[in-house]
This record gives structure tokens, sequence and C-alpha cells, in this order.
């Protein structure tokens, strides 16, 4: 593998990945998609720990992107509820139309 | 031997604290009579134990109390000496017959009570003062002397003048309070101590004659001996304080109080030696004050003012004394001062009392007959004061003119204005005795003049005893109260021997000068009791020569605009519109910054990325270091 795809692209995929899911986060309304787009830039970090432990050798790497996943797990089963919860009550799921916090 | 005197300062104050809160239920007489009391065993007290130091037996002591703050070294202790039992004497004698006046002369003063609970603070205030064994506590005692004579003064305060006089007395007093405030401070910094002992002790060795520090310390005590003895320029309270009832002038504005002063320069003797400029100053404005108290005195128609402003002239020569380096002298003259003006003030009560509160000399007269005992001891109190031989004023007066004619050079110039004032006393005291006693009834109709009951009585006669008494206490014959101050004096040079041909003549000339005033104003005012008063002098002298007016134009006019102008534009602009103008800035940014909160996660997301973006350019472009 290291042989044919150096470490750099490993980091400029993740880097992409990363980009896409904060434009995701930005742009879209919908809370699920916003979601979808927060998994995308863990999992572009966790590409990222992966990658850069295989290269240098380091097993810690690998264990934060396991961390990663454990709390990734933690996280939908709490923002789904949240954003269901939201959806019973709204009958929609636009995040733009939660502004109750406006100052 | 002097551990119980903490009493003479216990009791007053206890006595002072029982009638402040049980008062009422003393009710009228027993509360006077047992404030009297209590001032009386103080006297007996006091008496018991500095008689010694007439006999010869007593030795100075310090009796230590407590330790009150160690870190400066302040003590609480008593210092016992011929000075502070000599003090103690006068305070606690004067002071009981005062009591017992009052009982007769405050009868039917809704505040009985809170009268005597005020003076029986003042006693202890006083003692204090005179029993300090250092500058701190004799500060304290002097402020607690001021604020006793505050309420005392202001006693009577639903009248709008007296409430003004006690503010005034509480004000000026302030100003002298400044200097002796600044004098301590220069002390500490100097001497590391307040102790009278140990200043004393050390000042001789630490500085020369002349020296720059002890001339200020002094000058600044000067500032507040004036205050307190009211001297020229702060003497303008004193004339006010006659706002309060007559026994409070006689025995805090005529016999103690106001010789504070006099008493603390005596106390800081071995200063005021190693300072001969502050000494010449200290006798100058002594004596100008003699002469301009008296000058005023003449023409004033108020009874008690006339003595408020002979009381302000006779500090005059105590001041007078005390800087000419004759303590002893000075002290024998507040000593027989306290007993013939106490008695004078008491009896101008007593004719007040009897003419229901008529103050006017204008409207007295002829009341020798119908208060023969009142007549008989405020001629004692006249003649006293005038200075005709044998009595008590003769003796004193004498000794401090001689005094200071005997130093020679430019102090002859003094002595002049001493004698000058001496005749000017002469003049208006036998006016005021002659208006008040002599010749026809000029009083308002329907009043009734009556001779004072016992109470007022009793003490007129014991202090025309003591008038004619203590002058043979100190004649130059036998220097018994010369020798009875010498403990407390013992560190300046002896007094050198009288020369008596000069003391004999100048006897004579103030004796002949006293006579010659007494002569002229009795042919004057027998000859027809009311002449016309009315020239520009007479107008200006009983106008006190506007020197009120010109310290409210000069002084205190400009002191108030200054204050009008803080609080009308410093404070409501300036301190005001500092702390409003935080309140309004803070108020501003937050509504402009709340809307920066638009309650759209993107929003908040996209903030989040922006922030992340420049972290990670900073990181990038100044590497680790930031």
């Amino acid at each position: 593998m290291s042989d044919i795809v150096s470490v750099e692209w490993y980091l400029i995929l993740a880097a992409a990945l990363f980009a896409l899911g904060v434009a995701g986060v930005m742009i879209r309304r919908n809370a699920l998609v916003m979601f979808m787009s927060v998994e995308l830039m863990l999992n572009s970090v966790n590409l990222t720990f992966v990658a850069l432990s295989k290269e240098l050798g380091l097993i810690e790497g690998q264990v934060a992107a396991l961390f990663v996943m454990v709390v990734a797990a933690a996280e939908v089963t709490v923002g789904l509820a949240i954003i269901v919860a939201i959806f019973r009550v709204r009958s929609s799921a636009n995040v733009d139309e939660l502004a109750e916090m406006k100052g | 031997m002097v551990d119980y005197l903490w009493l003479l300062v216990a009791l007053p104050l206890a006595g002072a604290a029982v009638n402040l809160f049980f008062g009422k239920r003393l009710g009228e007489p027993l509360a006077g009579w047992f404030a009297f009391i209590v001032v009386a065993i103080d006297f007996v007290i006091g008496f018991a134990a500095g008689v010694g130091f007439v006999s010869g037996t007593n030795v100075v002591e310090t009796s230590f109390l407590f330790s009150w703050i160690p870190i400066l070294g302040v003590d609480v202790a008593i210092l016992w000496d011929p000075l502070a039992s000599l003090l103690v004497f006068i305070v606690t004698g004067v002071g009981a017959l005062i009591h017992l006046f009052s009982i007769g002369y405050m009868h039917g003063d809704e505040r009985f009570p809170r009268f005597f609970a005020y003076l029986n603070l003042f006693i202890a205030s006083m003692l204090i003062l005179v029993l300090a064994s250092n500058y701190a506590i004799m500060f304290i005692g002097w402020e607690l002397v001021g604020l006793s004579s505050y309420l005392l003064i202001s006693f009577w305060f639903t009248k709008p003048s007296a409430a003004a006089a006690g503010k005034k007395a509480f004000v000026v007093n302030r100003i002298g309070d400044w200097g002796f405030l600044v004098a301590l401070m220069i002390i500490f910094a100097t001497f590391g101590t307040f102790d009278f002992a140990t200043i004393f002790s050390a000042a001789p060795e630490m500085f020369a004659v002349g020296s720059a520090t002890i001339t200020a310390i002094t000058l600044l005590l000067f500032v507040g001996a004036a205050g307190k003895s009211a001297q020229i320029p702060l003497y303008v309270w004193l004339p006010d304080a006659m706002e309060g009832p007559t026994p409070v002038s006689a025995l805090i504005h005529a016999a103690t109080m106001v010789t504070a002063g006099v008493f603390m320069i005596a106390r800081s003797a071995v200063l005021f030696e190693l300072a001969p400029t502050t000494g010449a100053i200290v006798a100058t404005v002594g004596a100008l004050t003699a002469l301009l108290a008296a000058v005023i005195a003449i023409a004033q128609t108020d009874i008690k003012k006339v003595l408020a402003y002979s009381t302000i002239s006779q500090l005059g020569y105590m001041v007078l004394a005390v800087g000419a380096g004759a303590y002893t002298a000075g002290m024998f003259h507040l000593t027989t001062h306290a007993f013939f003006k106490a008695l004078l003030f008491l009896g101008a009560g007593s004719v007040i009392h009897a003419l229901a509160n008529e103050q006017n000399m204008r409207k007295m007269g002829g009341l020798r007959r119908v208060m023969p005992i009142t007549f008989i001891t405020m001629a004692a109190g006249w003649l006293a004061i005038v200075g005709i031989f044998p009595f008590a004023g003769f003796w004193s007066k004498d000794e401090i003119l001689y005094q200071t004619f005997d130093k020679g050079g430019a102090w002859i110039i003094l002595w002049g204005i001493g004698v000058l004032a001496a005749l000017i006393t002469a003049f208006y005291m036998t006016r005021l005795f002659v208006l008040t006693f002599i010749g026809k009834p000029r009083w308002d109709e329907g009043v009734e003049p009556h001779e004072s009951p016992a109470s007022m009585t009793i003490p007129l006669i014991v202090l025309g005893i003591a008038t004619l008494g203590l002058g043979a206490w100190n004649t130059p014959f036998r220097f018994s109260f010369e020798h009875f101050l010498e403990p407390s004096f013992s560190a300046l040079p002896h007094p050198e021997p009288v020369d008596w041909t000069l003391f004999v003549v100048l006897a004579t000339v103030t004796l002949v000068i006293a006579i010659v005033g007494l002569a002229w104003a009795w042919w004057r005012y027998t000859r027809d009791p009311l002449p016309a008063e009315d020239g520009s002098f007479w107008r200006n002298a009983l106008a006190a020569f506007h020197v009120d007016e010109f310290y409210g134009r000069f002084i205190v006019a400009p002191g108030k605009a200054t204050a009008t102008w803080f609080a009308d534009f410093v404070d409501p602009k300036v301190i005001d519109g500092a702390a409003h103008g935080i309140g309004v800035g803070v108020r501003e940014a937050g509504s402009e910054g709340s809307t920066l909160q638009t309650g759209q996660v993107r929003w908040y997301a996209s903030g989040m990325a922006f922030a992340g973006v420049v972290l990670i350019v900073l990181f990038l472009v100044f590497g680790g270091g930031i």
C-alpha cells in the first residue's frame, strides 16, 4: 500500500472529506443531512488517524480512531433522538426554523 | 500609690452612661444629684492622691493600665505628676461646683438628665486629656472634650443660633486639630513613639536648640492649642459658644476645656524650650489676642459676651506666659482664672436666671439690693480679674507680666501690650459690674428678680472664697506653687531668682494701671448709667471688628462655593457621569452584540469553521510559537 499510494493521498482525501462535511453543515438546512455531514467530518479525521498511525508505526492513532467511533456512536444515538423529538413537535427538521435562541 | 487613679476617668464615664440610659427614670433633681456626687467623689480621690505633691511626699509616677496599640507602642497609662494633679483639682473642683449650680439652673428643662450625662462625659474626657501619659491618648481626650463641648453648646438645639454655634465651634476646632494631628505624625516619624517621657528625654539629645523639626512640631502643636484655647485667628468660635447653657460656659468655655491648649504647651515644655522661634510667635499671638479680645469686650452689651471675650483675653495672657517660657506663671494664671472666671460666669448665670433670661446689661442695673450673695461673690471675681491687690488675678497676671518684661529686648513690647490689655480689662469689667449691680434698676416691667436658690449660691460662695485664697498660693514671697510644679518641669532650666526692685516697680505699674481703668469706668458709668455708646469705635467693637464677616467672605464663602461646585458639577457630571457612562457603555455593547446571536445553527457552525481556519492559518504562519 505504502509503495503505491503514499500517505499524502490519504491526507488529501481526508481533508477533502472534512471540507465536504464542513460545507454540508454550513449549507444544508435539514438537520438529518447536517448530522450526516458531521459524521463525515468525524470519519475523515478517523482516516487521518489511521493513515498516520500506519505511516509512523504508532498504535495510538488507531486507538484514537476507535475512541472516535465509540463516541460517534453515542453521539449519533443522542443526536438522532433529539432530531426525532424536534420532528415530532414541529413536523419539520429544518434548522433555520429553530431560532428560539435569537438574541 | 496611683493604682486607683483610673477611677477618676471611669466614674464620670459610668455616671454619663447611667444618666444617658436611666436618666429619665431618675427624674429631675435626682439625676443632677447623682452626677454631682460622682464628680465630688472624683474630686476627693484626685485631691487625696495629689495632696502629696504639695507636701512633697509624692513622686512623679506612671501607672500602666493596658497596652492598647502595641504596634505603635501606645499604652493606656496615667502620668501622675503635679501638672496633672493640678488640672484634676481644677476640673473636678470647679466641675463639682458647676454640677451643683446646674441642678438649680437647669430646673424645669425637659432634657435635664441628658444635660448631666453630657457634663459627666465632659469631665471624663477632660480627665483623659490631662492624665494621658502619651500624645495619642491626649489627642483622644482632646477630641472627646471637643465632642462634649459641641453637644453642650448646641444643647438647646431647637434654637437655630445654638445649633449654628455648635457647628461653628466644631469646624473651627477642627482646623486646630489638624495642626495637632500633623504634629503627632511628625513626632511619631521623628521619635518612633508618642510617649511623653521617652520623647522629652530624647529630644534635647537628638536636636539642637532651634532645629527645624522641633520648630515645625511646636508650631503645629500651637495651631492645635490656638484652636482649643481660642487664640487669633481661631478665637471666633468662643463668643458664639455662649449659646450654650451658662453653667456650660462657666465650666467648659471659661474654666477648663479652653485651657487645654495652654496645658498642652506646658506639657510639651521641653519641645517648646528647643524652639525659641515658636516661643516668640506663641507669645506674640497671646499678647495680641489679649489686647484684641479686651478691646472687643468693651463694647459688648450681652453680659455673657463680655465674659467670653474676657476669657479669650485672659487665655491670651496664659499663652503669652507659656510662649515666654514662664510655664509656672501660665499655669498659675490658668488656676486662678479657672476659679474667678467660673465664679463670674456662674454669677452672670445667677443674674440671667433671676431676670428671666435677660442677657442685655443695659436692661439690668441695681441688682445689688435684690441679689446680695451674687453681688458680693461677683465683686470678688471682678476685683480678681481686674488685678487688685491682694486678689488672685493680681498675683498671677503680675507674674506673667514680670516674666515677660524680664526677658528684655523686644519682649518689653509684649509686656507693654499686656499692660495695655490690663488697663482695658479693668475698664470693661468695671463697666460690666456697674451696669449690672449698681445704679437704678432698668429691667423690663413684670420681671421680678430674686436671689437664686441655695444650690446656685453655695457654689458662688465656695468659688468666691477660692478666688480670694488662691492668690496667696504663689505670692512672690512664698513660691510654693512653683515649688509644687517643679517635678513636672524638672527638665527645664531653673528660673532665675526674682529681681525684687524690678518686681515691685512692675507690680506697682500694673496695679496703678488697673486702678486707673477701674476708676475711669466707675466714674463714667455711675455718672450716667447709660452713656451713648454710639461712635464708630463702639459700633465696630460691638461687631467684633467684623472678623466673622471677614472670615465669612474670604474663607467660608469660597469654601462654600467650592463645595457647591463639587456638589452641582463634579459629583453629578464627573463622578456620576463616569459611573453612568460605564453602565450605558456596557448596555449598548450588549444590545449591539446580541444581534450576533441569530439563533441560526448554521450561522454558529460557520463561525466555528471560520475561527478554526483562522487558528490553522495562524498556526501555520507563526508555527508553534503562538
